[in-house]
């Protein structure tokens, strides 16, 4: 374990191991620990695991062996009923962004508040202030679709940061996007890890990770290369 | 009170859903309708006509025949007993003289009457008993038939209550359709909620990976088949409405030939409620037996 690991440790992932049926082992003894605050890179190969790390902290999927613990609370050992208030702490942005089609822009960042249970007027307030900070105020009424790659790159993450996380976790943010967007995206998440809250960001985006120079995480088939 | 306001604005979203789709929210609701207007329909029916057996039952009254041959004596003592007796309260005697006359008052049997030799009626009591209990009046019943010279005893309420009996056995076959009706009334709901499930697929993942709770992902499916199961029992009211105006017309002319009034009443309030109340709480238990069979199916991947 991590020396720093007792002062405020945000994600704390300890001997972790995932193996799936048929006996594919994705993660293999992996330690780390994240700082409230940090911001932190998992690159790696596809395959790697960054995905199936990403959903063992979001008690997507249970660890096979050792133990996750997210700002205090055991993720391996938590109750099924108390995942879905757990996982109001992140804010998540997906590979595949998983907007929903049906509904304009303005209540696919509405859905956490509503989830939530905020009263109307709060959820309206939140709602502009989280896409104002994107740049899509102006946006509200329009269907994901009429939106280009990076604008719903940017609406998945006003419905990551709405809720206020203190955790933001982002799959592959920049995958399909050209070199001025991908900076762009990351920039943002730099603003949002300035105001406090911690960042982890899965990518294979090299280019990208250089011109920053933050820590990284290096997974490679499934165990931590330092 | 954001409790409730969250309720409501589930509420109106389903109650969206539900004419977003009008053609097949129709259908639904005719299917429904027409599943729970059959036994509201028979039920409304039986108690017409439970009511009316029992307005009918109701009368104490029991007719005493005395043989042709019976003379004055026997007469008397006959009713004798009948003033002796605790248990009645008004004795009516109809002599056959009596009881000729009056008939030949009704129209059409005077020719007939006139043509007999003789009178064929017998000396008659007729004796209104002080309880309607049935047991008092069968063991009046019991003793008159035994008293010499009385040819015959009947109850007039007899028959009601035959009627009465059959009646139940009617209401008990209108259960048993309410309840396969009912049955079928959960399995349309199941469906439509199957189908609406799938078609939001997305959005229950979503939702769930974002942190809802079950109940959160529940709550517009129960909304959206309770309405729907109230809509199916609004429906059901009206085709039953519409027979009772219908059937009452065809009544008013029978009323007409019979010189008795012949009337349905329509459903009262409460079984109006209850028949509203019933068909929501089958809406709701079909959305959520679909939803607790298929939700669990859809984790986040």
């Amino acid at each position: 374990m991590n020396a720093e690991g007792g002062r405020n440790s945000m994600i704390q992932v300890s001997h972790v191991s995932k193996r799936y049926a048929g006996g594919y082992e994705a993660l293999r003894d992996v330690t780390f620990s994240v700082e409230s605050g940090e911001m932190v890179f998992i690159t790696g190969h596809s395959g790697a695991g960054k995905s199936t790390l990403l959903k063992l902290i979001t008690a997507i999927e249970r660890p096979t062996a050792g133990s996750v613990v997210i700002n205090g609370q055991n993720v391996s050992a938590m109750k099924a009923g108390m995942i879905p208030f757990f996982r109001r702490n992140f804010g998540l942005i997906f590979q595949d962004h998983k907007l929903l089609f049906d509904r304009n822009v303005f209540d696919n960042v509405a859905l956490p508040l509503a989830i939530t249970g905020f009263p109307r007027g709060e959820i309206a307030k939140r709602t502009r202030a989280a896409l104002d900070k994107v740049g899509l105020l102006g946006r509200e009424k329009a269907r994901p679709i009429a939106l280009s790659g990076g604008e719903q790159q940017r609406l998945c993450i006003a419905r990551a940061i709405v809720n206020r996380p203190a955790i933001l976790l982002a799959d592959e943010p920049t995958g399909n996007l050209d070199t001025a967007y991908a900076a762009e995206i990351i920039a943002m998440f730099r603003s949002f890890n300035q105001v406090g809250v911690t960042v982890v960001i899965a990518t294979h985006d090299a280019d990208m990770i250089e011109r920053l120079g933050p820590r990284i995480l290096h997974l490679d088939h499934g165990r931590i290369a330092a | 009170m954001n409790w409730l306001l969250v309720h409501l604005d589930t509420l109106r979203e389903s109650l969206g859903r539900l004419l977003h789709q009008p053609v097949a929210s129709a259908l639904n609701v005719i299917v429904m309708g027409i599943a729970l207007s059959l036994p509201a329909g028979f039920y409304l029916g039986l108690n017409n006509l439970q009511a009316f057996s029992r307005q009918l039952s109701s009368d104490p009254q029991v007719s005493i025949f005395m043989e042709v041959d019976a003379g004055k004596a026997d007469v008397a003592a006959v009713e004798q007993r009948l003033k002796a007796n605790p248990d009645i309260g008004r004795v009516e005697f109809i002599s056959r003289d009596q009881a000729l006359a009056r008939l030949k008052r009704s129209a059409g049997l005077s020719d007939v009457l006139a043509n007999l030799g003789r009178n064929p009626l017998p000396d008659a009591f007729v004796v209104t008993a002080r309880s309607n209990d049935p047991a008092t009046l069968e063991s009046l019943h019991d003793q008159a038939v035994k008293w010499p010279k009385v040819e015959h005893v009947q109850l007039d309420a007899e028959w009601a209550r035959r009627l009465d009996a059959a009646l139940n056995v009617g209401r008990a076959l209108v259960t048993l359709l309410a309840i396969l009706l009912a049955v079928a009334l959960v399995a349309v709901t199941f469906n439509t909620i199957r189908l609406q499930i799938l078609t939001r697929r997305d959005e229950i993942e979503v939702s769930k990976l974002i942190g809802a709770t079950n109940p959160f992902i529940r709550r517009p499916f129960l909304y959206f088949g309770a309405l729907q199961g109230l809509a199916g029992g609004l429906a059901a009211w009206a085709i039953v409405a519409v027979g009772v105006l219908v059937l009452n017309i065809q009544l008013a002319d029978l009323s007409g030939l019979y010189g008795a009034l012949f009337k349905l009443e329509w459903p009262g309030t409460g079984d109006t409620l209850t028949l509203l109340a019933f068909s929501a709480l089958l809406g709701w238990l079909g959305a959520w037996l679909s939803v607790s069979r298929h939700l669990w199916l859809i984790e986040p991947q």
